[in-house]
């Protein structure tokens, strides 16, 4: 595969304003995603990496700086742009965000709706196949509330596959599951990233997840405000840096008395 | 890419030939997929060979549209073969098994059940959502009766913050109807009335029915919207985000923490509402009798010499009672939502739905118990 850049991120300071005061949550963060590789970026509670992620996927706007998706940068983009820039991608929210009013078959069907042209039959089709890369063909007429926790992510992984984008942003994959569900997720956004050649964005602070499924991984430092490390995950875990040690060997901040 | 997207069926020698060519993507494929699908049924069964080899590009949609010529080749019986696929996309092709995706489960059709079995089940949720409800409404007036009897324990913080939100933040919108319906009902009885020379007499008129009938009504019935949906909405989002389950865990009884300060409040606050709705209702209709040449102080005294303590004191029970409905049925609505965001809707629509009929109800009740003790 070639190393070229698919997701640029440069010079990106973001933060939120509360009361007229501005809190600066990353500085001058920039970093490069490479086409079909699965990229996460990690980081404790409070370091930004959730944040990061809305501004990559355009649901935020950043102080200063680019992100640019697949040649476009999507914070210069005006509202036509960035919804043809969006249409590039999926995201998996947390917590699936499934729509309780349909069944998973047509949850993963809407977005073919609304953007394709193809016929019922064709898109119930389509929609069954995104369904059986997950392994969810038998759940496809149940509704998400039937679904446990993994099934619900697994479901969302093909909606946000349904348009095959060529990037998916997944938000926490391992929050709330089970270690053995939440490893079968990791080998199910391995092998989709090996046969399909997606490109996967990943944001946690799962460890053993990371060295399942990461290629590169940067790390995010809530007191440096921006990147400590980025390599392979090998290169982070035995690296002499005191802070990415400390994340990587679970470290607590201070001794308890 | 789209653009030179073409496919082609030819009749060749022993079998039909689909000829693929091009980008194989969501943007080329439906225009092709349904003359596919016609054309496929046109061969009637005679075996097929899909030629990929001018396919350029192949993404999910376009590995669906094989997966589909293949399932529909079978259906009609046709032996199907996918050749020069080039082998990045054949690899993608060849994830799917086959037996395991057509058996992928088909919705259950579900069984439309006969009318007198709709009525039946209807009569019967009917008959355990009433039963359901009187349970409650007895725990939520034991809890209350405690409290009463030990004020200490009553989260007295959370009713002044309740009594605010629904009490004063409500006032404005009870200002506009109350004075509204003044004005109306002066007017609509002031014309036939001044063809009698009894245009005063429409000042007994608006006195008793606000007072009596319509401040309590009115008032409680934008409470029902405004305050019960509320009620049922925030208990409902509780429930679905399992703060209830929390609360309950803590051993900590949902009904006094919650429900029982916002009946205290809305109980306390509707009947300061009702007085103050009838006394901008009176003022509505005043002003419009100032126009019939009646003046204010008249007006006043009319309405004092026709109205008793009784109709006063008759009109604040009522509000009370209905203020206890609004309250109780939309928290208890709340608590019974289940399931997502749907759930929390439905509970703010039952709660009002529900309440505005218990009101109109209650208030059928009173109006015979009142007549009956000739109050």
């Amino acid at each position: 595969m070639a190393a070229e850049p698919i997701i640029q991120v440069e010079h990106l300071t973001v933060g939120y304003a509360q009361d007229g005061e501005q809190t600066v949550l990353l500085q001058d963060v920039s970093f490069q995603v490479l086409r079909g590789e699965v990229f996460a970026i990690l980081g404790g509670s409070g370091s930004g990496k959730s944040t990061l992620l809305k501004h990559m996927i355009g649901l935020l706007r950043p102080i200063a700086g680019r992100i640019i998706i697949d040649g476009d940068d999507i914070v210069a983009a005006n509202r036509a742009e960035r919804r043809s820039i969006m249409r590039r991608f999926g995201v998996m929210y947390q917590m699936g965000a499934l729509f309780g009013s349909m069944t998973t078959l047509e949850n993963v069907r809407l977005p073919l709706e609304e953007f394709t042209e193809f016929d019922d039959e064709a898109m119930d089709w389509i929609a069954r196949t995104k369904l059986y890369q997950v392994g969810m063909s038998a759940a496809a007429h149940r509704m998400p509330s039937e679904l446990s926790g993994g099934m619900q992510k697994r479901a969302a992984i093909a909606r946000a596959m349904a348009l095959d984008p060529a990037i998916v942003f997944l938000d926490e994959p391992s929050a709330g599951l089970d270690p053995i569900t939440s490893a079968e997720l990791d080998r199910l956004i391995v092998r989709l990233a090996r046969t399909l050649g997606i490109t996967f964005v990943v944001v946690t602070h799962e460890l053993p997840s990371i060295f399942a499924i990461a290629d590169r991984v940067i790390l995010l430092d809530p007191r440096l405000r921006g990147v400590v490390a980025t390599g392979t995950p090998a290169q982070l875990r035995d690296s002499s840096d005191p802070r990415v040690h400390q994340f990587f060997h679970r470290e607590p901040e201070e001794v308890m008395p | 890419m789209s653009s030179s997207t073409a496919v082609e069926f030819r009749r060749g020698a022993q079998e039909w030939v689909v000829a693929l060519a091009g980008a194989l993507d969501a943007e080329s494929l439906p225009p092709i997929w349904a003359r596919a699908r016609a054309a496929l049924s046109e061969s009637g069964g005679a075996p097929l060979r899909v030629d990929a080899a001018k396919v350029t590009y192949c993404d999910g949609s376009g590995i669906a549209f094989l997966l589909d010529l293949r399932r529909e080749a079978l259906r009609h019986g046709s032996r199907i073969t996918i050749a020069n696929l080039a082998p990045r996309f054949a690899e993608l092709l060849a994830q799917f098994d086959r037996a395991s995706l057509d058996d992928a489960s088909e919705a259950a059709p579900a069984r439309q059940p006969r009318l007198t079995e709709q009525v039946g089940r209807a009569v019967l949720q009917l008959g355990a959502d009433l039963r359901r409800q009187w349970r409650y409404v007895r725990r939520v007036m034991v809890c209350l009766l405690y409290e009463l009897r030990h004020p200490s324990v009553v989260r007295w913080k959370e009713v002044l913050s309740v009594a605010e939100e629904m009490g004063v933040n409500g006032l404005p919108v009870v200002t506009l109807i109350a004075f509204l319906m003044g004005v109306v009902l002066a007017y609509q009885s002031a014309v036939p009335m001044r063809q009698y020379g009894a245009e005063l007499f429409v000042a007994n008129l608006i006195g008793l029915s606000m007072i009596r009938e319509l401040a309590p009504l009115m008032t409680t019935i934008v409470l029902a919207g405004r305050t019960g949906a509320a009620f049922a909405a925030e208990l409902g989002t509780m429930k679905v985000d399992e703060e209830i389950d929390a609360l309950t865990t803590m051993a900590l009884d949902p009904l006094r923490f919650l429900v029982v300060p916002r009946v205290i409040a809305t109980v306390s606050m509707t009947p300061l509402l009702t007085i103050y709705a009838a006394l901008v209702g009176l003022l509505g209709g005043g002003l419009v009798m100032l126009t019939f040449q009646i003046p204010l102080i008249t007006y006043f005294k009319q309405i004092v010499g026709v109205v008793s303590i009784g109709d006063f004191t008759g009109g604040l029970f009522k509000s009370a009672v209905f203020a206890f409905l609004v309250a109780t049925v939309g928290c208890g609505r709340g608590l019974e939502a289940q399931g997502g965001p749907r759930a929390v809707g439905l509970a703010a629509t039952r709660a009002v739905v529900s309440t505005i009929v218990l009101i109109v109800v209650f208030d059928g009740i009173f109006a015979v118990v009142f007549h009956l003790f000739g109050f």
